[in-house]
């Protein structure tokens, strides 16, 4: 049976598309080597619309209006230009309500794009650009280690990574967030309550990469302007040993957050990239593998949900699990030296 | 192809659900078509995976090792069709999907209380979320009509009004806020458009969305005069639809649909296609009522008369949408049918944490009890949610009452998980709370769409597999209505068997009492009730019945309708523990 790979790797080759919403124009290049406050990529986007009915304002047919419209597909209007003019003893005009680009002119219509937003596209991370994708964003590839999370408030940023907590299954509370910390990416415990959040805002940070969120917490985390990585779920949940040891270890190095929504057809999900020195390029991690004896699984499941063990021995056939369900199932030898059954669809492979 | 052949060909149905992939195979035994097997595997639609193809191979290896025979070429990993004079391969696949996300939809009619109601039931039939609806109530400008449906990004636009040679101005305004919507947005991301309103409007319709749509559908009218709505034919065109979407959103659906010679369905179609043709079929004078539990969307099919009703609800789906179940209801009212003391703070981590893992099974008494709990509101507010849209000839004897029903059909993981049909039984009694006298099946191996999908191609494989006792049958249900407290004497039940011998049971409200009756054999019951209690033959009124044997045998109900459990919460639990030992625990 095949098995889903959870990334927690110390060093791997990381791939990354970074791409616009909407079309725009793309400033890198191929083998451009880029920083991660780069803007890779900008774009114009319409929020809004505005819908000219020519024809039915002077109340002639579509045809007779095409030949008022004074304007083009593409002209670019000033609050107050002249979209359409109807000569005569009744002459009338119809202008543009507010500034915009003319979208498409006919029919006896104009539709204008207003309410511009400049979109910039930054590279989030360092590294080189492989590919461009025209009009909308680049490939970047880099090096270093990659720990991958459950949820992310759709952020992106960077910083230096610095520790505050000492055991997996540490609360992060605002008390401990200080003005020292201004900018810094923060990997902390278990978060409980809205405060802490909002201490996190206040200094303010660039990340708070958490083990674990109370879910009545998830729509501030959502108000946040920062990035919020969680590694391992909701409720009270200790940080996985496998992201704790590689996170605590990398303290004080320069970190990328991508609290990005785990998206579970498309693959993305959040990650903390920590760009590394390389002499020679590792391999890029698998997205997947087939179950074996030895890896090394996280469960996703209770009883032992979030915890780190080896694979011991795949059953044959169907297991009986105490819940009275059968299903395909690998004995998993835990690091605290006890060995479980968990049915592989409960389990997804660490490296 | 000469009928013979047609009628002796061995089916393999393919079902690809969200979280798991099924093999099944159909053939003839002894000149009747039989279910032989099935074999099944995790769905592979998501990532890392990103191709059922990967999942329905595994299945299919399962199958194989169960049969015993190969039916994957052993070189190219390619189906064998037909099936060859060594006994490998199948003479033709159907198959069914339900795997995907959520289909966000727009709902686009003239008048709120009727097309956009057909529409809106129309977009309930399939796997949809409305995230936005236009109508003429609708006072916000034209160019604000279009943002907002630009802004909701829609796979797909439902379009309903007007009565056939009606309204058409209004209908064009619509027409008009959607073209520029879908011309406002990326190329790949235009969204497929179903068209089922006013037919004179076709043409015009064609002309202003065909260019600008994913894909347009144009179908008859659902609602070709004020007070008929035919739903059936837009029904197919948007279950067509459907699987063209997602074929552009994932892979290995087109290889799919070549084996199936392009008869793929969605899942829920080809249910609700099975209890249309059994209401017909058995000329059912009540109801057959099929729901489905599982990790897509629990959906209900109800026939009345070979009328369907048809209700898709991924909100109410046990897989990555559980949490989103906090919407529309309170936690409090999961938690009344646990028989744990769990905290409301933990079940609801326990929600969050679940729908990041849809796939995922629980491994401990305590999950599959919480899942259970979870899996009975579910089914609770999907039913209730389809009853808006049961026929008028479903006359219910109360307002929060269900109509009668012939049958009731349950299937989908939550029912069929095989850990004890005296639980599936409970959890589709508390779910649904159906009154009066029924015999409930158990679709254990999820076969009622394959059967659905197997009868487009073969009108005997259904009825076939269906009368050779594909589905388990749980028993006779007795639903007793009453006004009482807990603790009186509600009914007196005689059940009188065939060999002269007999089994009695005096019914207090508030409890279930089973008299055994074996699968296969029926029986005469007699029942008494007091204080006036309803036992399916009216008020107050006596009667005696033949009713057919099952797993548990017949069950008599008296928990009440609606069902109101005891505010205390030791008490509750306490009724909930007694109730699950009764079924077998």
């Amino acid at each position: 049976m095949l098995a889903p790979m959870l990334h927690v790797l110390p060093l791997t080759t990381i791939v990354r598309e970074r791409v616009l919403p909407v079309a725009g124009k793309v400033n890198a290049r191929v083998n451009q080597r880029v920083n991660p406050t780069d803007v890779i990529a900008e774009a114009n986007f319409a929020r809004e619309h505005v819908l000219l009915d020519v024809a039915r304002t002077f109340g002639v047919s579509a045809i007779a209006a095409d030949k008022m419209i004074k304007v083009n597909t593409g002209d670019r209007l000033t609050e107050g230009a002249l979209v359409a003019e109807k000569s005569g003893m009744f002459a009338r005009t119809i202008k543009a309500p507010r500034a915009g680009r003319v979208m498409v002119a006919g029919g006896g219509q104009v539709l204008m794009e207003v309410g511009d937003t400049r979109i910039e596209l930054r590279a989030g991370l360092p590294g080189m650009v492989t590919q461009v994708i025209a009009e909308r964003g680049v490939v970047i590839r880099t090096a270093g280690a990659l720990v991958q999370g459950v949820w992310g408030n759709g952020r992106i940023d960077n910083g230096l990574l610095v520790r505050l907590l000492q055991k997996p299954d540490d609360i992060l509370s605002a008390d401990q967030l200080d003005v020292s910390l201004r900018g810094s990416v923060i990997l902390g415990g278990h978060v409980r309550d809205v405060e802490t959040l909002k201490a996190a805002a206040e200094l303010p940070v660039r990340g708070l990469v958490i083990s674990s969120l109370l879910s009545s917490l998830i729509i501030p985390a959502y108000q946040m302007r920062y990035p919020i990585l969680v590694l391992d779920g909701f409720g009270a949940m200790p940080m996985n040993s496998a992201a704790f040891k590689l996170l605590t270890t990398n303290d004080k190095r320069e970190a990328t957050v991508n609290a990005e929504h785990f998206d579970r057809y498309s693959g993305n999900r959040p990650e903390v990239i920590i760009p590394l020195p390389i002499s020679t390029e590792p391999d890029e991690p698998s997205s997947y593998q087939a179950f074996s004896v030895g890896q090394t699984v996280r469960m996703r499941r209770p009883p032992n949900a979030g915890m780190i063990g080896a694979i011991s021995n795949l059953r044959p056939g169907l297991s009986m699990l105490p819940s009275g369900l059968r299903a395909r199932a690998a004995d998993v030898k835990l690091e605290n030296g006890e060995t479980v059954m968990v049915p592989l669809v409960n389990l997804e492979v660490v490296g | 192809m000469p009928a013979s052949l047609v009628q002796n060909e061995s089916i393999l149905a393919i079902d690809v659900g969200a979280a798991v992939t099924r093999a099944v195979m159909f053939d003839v035994v002894e000149g009747q078509y039989r279910f032989v097997a099935s074999g099944q595997a995790p769905s592979t639609a998501e990532a890392p995976f990103k191709d059922i193809g990967i999942g329905v191979r595994e299945a299919i290896i399962n199958l194989q090792n169960i049969m015993g025979t190969t039916l994957l070429g052993p070189q190219d990993n390619n189906l064998i069709a037909p099936s060859q004079p060594d006994g490998t391969g199948v003479d033709a696949v159907v198959a069914t999907l339900s795997a995907g996300p959520t289909v966000k939809t727009v709902v686009v009619g003239l008048l709120s209380d009727v097309s956009v109601q057909s529409a809106r039931r129309l977009a309930e039939s399939t796997y949809s979320r409305v995230v936005e609806t236009l109508d003429l109530s609708d006072h916000r400008r034209p160019d604000q009509q279009m943002d907002s449906i630009v802004r909701s990004r829609p796979d797909l636009v439902v379009l309903a009004g007007g009565t056939d040679g009606g309204a058409s101005r209004s209908i064009q305004k619509m027409l008009e806020a959607v073209g520029l919507a879908c011309y406002l947005m990326p190329m790949e991301k235009r969204p497929m458009i179903l068209y089922a309103g006013n037919q004179k409007l076709a043409n015009d319709v064609q002309e202003m969305l065909g260019g600008h749509a994913g894909k347009l559908q144009i179908s008859y009218n659902v609602r070709p005069s004020l007070d008929t709505e035919d739903l059936a034919p837009a029904s197919f065109e948007l279950a067509s639809l459907v699987i063209k979407l997602r074929q552009r959103q994932i892979k290995g659906i087109e290889e799919l649909n070549l084996w199936a010679a392009g008869n793929v369905l969605p899942t829920a179609y080809a249910r609700g296609r099975m209890i249309r043709f059994l209401s017909k079929l058995y000329e059912s004078t009540r109801g057959l009522l099929s729901v489905n539990v599982g990790a897509a969307a629990t959906s209900v099919a109800a026939g009345f008369a070979g009328e369907l009703t048809l209700g898709v609800y991924p909100q109410f789906g046990l897989g990555e949408n559980l949490a989103g179940i906090l919407q529309h209801t309170e936690i409090e009212d999961i938690l009344r049918w646990l028989q744990l003391d769990i905290a409301p703070n933990t079940l609801r981590e326990y929600l969050f944490q679940k729908s990041l893992y849809p796939s995922a099974i629980p491994a401990t008494v305590d999950e599959q009890a919480i899942m259970h709990a979870i899996a009975r509101q579910a089914l609770y507010l999907s039913v209730r949610t389809a009853q808006r849209d049961f026929p008028a000839s479903a006359h219910a004897a109360g307002t929060d009452l269900m109509p009668p029903l012939d049958l009731i059909l349950g299937g989908g993981g939550a029912l069929s998980d095989g850990t004890s049909l005296g639980q599936s039984l409970l959890l589709l009694l508390d779910g649904i709370q159906p009154v009066g006298i029924m015999p409930v099946l158990l679709d254990q191996n999820n076969l009622l769409p394959l059967l659905g999908a197997a009868s487009s191609r073969n009108h005997y494989l259904p009825v076939q597999v269906i009368e050779s006792g594909a589905f388990i049958g749980l028993g006779t249900v007795v639903s007793v209505i009453a006004a009482a407290t807990y603790g009186d004497q509600v009914l007196r039940a005689k059940l009188a068997y065939s060999d002269g011998t007999e089994a009695r049971a005096e019914v207090k409200f508030g409890g279930l009492e089973i008299l055994p009756l074996p699968t296969g054999e029926s029986a005469r019951l007699s029942l008494q009730p007091l204080r006036r209690a309803d036992a399916g033959l009216g008020p107050g009124k006596s009667g005696t019945v033949t009713v057919t044997g099952g797993a548990l045998g017949v069950i008599i109900d008296a928990r009440g309708r609606p069902l109101r459990l005891p505010g205390d919460p030791v008490r509750r639990r306490e009724l909930i523990k007694k109730w699950h030992y009764t079924v077998g625990g």
